[in-house]
């Protein structure tokens, strides 16, 4: 651990702030990581299979810019001045973030010239805490994906502690990257999981918070009802630190809530006694879909997987955590017929002003008219995934067919957060201030073992995606590893804006598990870095 | 079980979409969204109590959560040239595109 691209941020910043290290220093450690790990970084109509023990993490590596932000931080201290509680930390963003004059591609062709003239809400507010942007990291094409494997820009990345296997998706980029030493922050998004569940696969902590906790101004949509910016870490101190420097109001942002934010690090190690947690037998079992039967059928979860979720109930308890059995949470396999649904109406209705005409890509073709100009352009620039969602969204909330799928989903929506209100409610049956899960179903799969079929891959996010239903903060951490040594993400979920009682927890589980072997394991791609 | 969405249903999604697509795309893609309609048919079975509201979002965002809303009027972004130079074709400050369908009206 004593290379500097390996400490914590808290850490970093502390001994930057202290003049043990300089933040160009600090930048040039995360460089060289990039360089020693990372190989060739995606681009459009790269070579998927180039690179097959690389990470690729990166779609673009802005590091003049990084370097002047570096120097001025540097400059900032030289002259007596605070840079900030992230002064010379260096992170990389999902490049689904608009930076202004810096490519954001949300992994798509239809946005690979795009240069934005304004800046994610998010990025400002890391810069403005004096974090370093080392880049823009990979992600599924506009984020719809638990794989990184439709990324229009390839090699799609792969996942540090065996890179023949997905990191996850669609921060996958963020998760690897962070878990590879590339930057010890990375910003993510997560509609349906898309910060957890590469979290988990990858062996680092993954906050979504609240629906409305961090603005989504600069952040190019997806699902406006449920994405949620949100930090990916090595250690939930950074986590919190991360969530003081993005959290808040915003008015850029309708549906940033103006609820005042808490100092998320202030009880981070006042420890979990008298809190009640909750174990749910609902997320103790898996549905998939039968493509055979036509029908869903339940699954057992991996007894691994299940009993990483117990030892951590254990080891809170011994904290003094008060342990709840039994607690029902009917509608959780609802999760992922509704989120089909849901998630695909609004992705089309975002997908709409992709035409060609305002920014973006256009087809060089001679078009006749606008509107074959509109086809060309938009079959062009979207890959398969996009396509799909597209047309799924325009079927399932046709006039004709809204009743049958897109308001009953709304209504199973309702459900849903209802489960959720039950569980949490301060007078209710269970009292609960946080439920503890799995993050996934199972560790992180193989490359190549199940893109393509749609379905399958959107189950990778059934225990996720309830908390973006019902609009609640869900944070994964790691929770152990498996008999093949690839991580085990468990998850807590909590009441609206509750994420600083969720940050405590996790940080009494990862004290309390600080000596535990797995933890001294480091992911493969790092062995020699 | 009988396709929900037939070559001819998915041809029109696909003129509704704007998009043209290959034969190969055409299949894979019919393919998925009917696989994808069966995986969300358990929806329908579902016992929905009477008066179960449509959730929007998940967050009940009260107003006391809500930022007021700002006056409804125009403010110039200042960023036209900015703006302009991110566009495919521009000519004298404009967009510009091919010709646009119409019709004659009687």
């Amino acid at each position: 651990m004593s290379h500097l691209a390996d400490l914590p941020a808290h850490e970093l910043a502390r001994r930057i702030r202290a003049g043990e290290v300089t933040a160009v220093q600090a930048l040039e450690a995360a460089l060289e990581r990039i360089q020693a790990v990372d190989g060739a970084p995606g681009r459009l109509d790269g070579d998927r299979n180039e690179g097959r023990d690389k990470v690729h993490a990166f779609v673009t590596l802005t590091e003049a810019r990084a370097r002047a932000q570096a120097e001025a931080v540097d400059a900032q201290l030289a002259r007596g001045e605070d840079p900030g509680p992230l002064g010379g930390v260096p992170y990389t963003a999902k490049d689904i973030f608009t930076v202004k004059d810096v490519i954001s591609t949300a992994a798509s062709r239809i946005l690979s010239n795009f240069k934005p003239p304004y800046t994610a809400t998010v990025v400002e507010r890391m810069e403005a805490a004096g974090a370093v942007m080392l880049g823009k990291v990979n992600l599924d094409e506009f984020t719809y994906g638990s794989s990184n494997e439709s990324s229009a820009y390839q090699p799609s990345t792969r996942n540090p502690w065996d890179p023949s296997r997905v990191p996850g998706g669609s921060s996958g980029g963020s998760a690897a990257a962070v878990a590879a030493g590339e930057g010890a922050i990375s910003l993510g998004t997560d509609t349906g999981g898309s910060i957890r569940q590469p979290a988990s696969f990858c062996g680092v902590v993954g906050l979504k918070p609240t629906y409305g906790r961090v603005s989504r101004y600069g952040l190019i949509a997806f699902g406006s009802s449920l994405d949620c910016p949100g930090p990916v870490t090595r250690n939930v101190r950074d986590a919190a630190l991360t969530m003081n420097a993005i959290a808040g109001p915003d008015r850029r942002d309708s549906t940033a809530a103006t609820a005042p934010v808490p100092d998320y690090t202030a009880g981070l190690d006042h420890g979990v006694q008298g809190l009640r947690i909750g174990l749910s037998p609902d997320y103790d079992k898996l549905t998939f879909f039968n493509h055979d039967s036509g029908k869903m059928e339940s699954r057992q979860m991996p007894e691994e997987i299940s009993k990483a979720v117990l030892d951590a109930a254990e080891a809170l308890a011994k904290q003094g955590a008060e342990i709840v059995e039994g607690v029902p949470m009917v509608h959780t396999r609802y999760g992922i017929p509704c989120y089909t649904v849901i998630s695909r109406v609004e992705a089309a209705s975002n997908l709409h002003r992709y035409d060609g005409v305002k920014f973006g890509y256009r087809s060089a073709a001679q078009a006749k008219d606008l509107r074959e100009l509109y086809r060309r352009s938009r079959s062009e620039g979207f890959g398969q995934e996009p396509k799909l969602r597209i047309l799924m969204g325009m079927y399932v909330s046709a006039a004709q067919y809204s009743e049958q799928y897109y308001r009953r989903a709304l209504q199973v929506r309702s459900l849903i957060r209802g489960d959720f209100d039950a569980a949490f409610a301060v007078k209710g049956a269970y009292k609960l201030d946080a439920l503890l899960t799995a993050t996934t179903p199972t560790t992180a799969f193989g490359m190549a073992s199940m893109y393509g079929d749609s379905v399958l891959m959107q189950f990778a996010d059934q225990l996720t995606v309830t908390a973006n239903h019902a609009g609640v903060p869900a944070l994964s951490l790691p929770g152990g590893l498996s008999a093949e040594r690839l991580p085990i993400g468990i998850q807590l979920i909590g009441p609206d804006f509750s994420e600083a009682a969720l940050l405590r927890i996790a940080q009494s589980y990862e004290t309390a598990t600080a000596g535990a072997a797995w933890r001294a394991e480091r992911p493969a791609v790092l062995a020699g870095a | 079980m009988a396709e929900e969405i037939t070559p001819e249903l998915f041809n029109h999604l696909v003129e509704l979409a704007a998009l043209e697509l290959t034969p190969q795309e055409n299949e894979y893609l019919r393919g998925e969204l009917n696989n994808q309609l069966k995986s969300i048919d358990e929806l329908a079975a579902i016992q929905i109590p009477e008066g179960t509201p449509l959730a929007a979002h998940g967050v009940p965002f009260p107003p006391e959560l809500r930022p007021a809303a700002r006056p409804d009027e125009a403010q110039p972004s200042g960023l036209n040239a900015e703006i302009l130079a991110g566009a495919p074709e521009t000519a004298e400050g404009y967009l510009h595109v091919p010709g646009i369908p119409h019709q004659e009206l009687d």
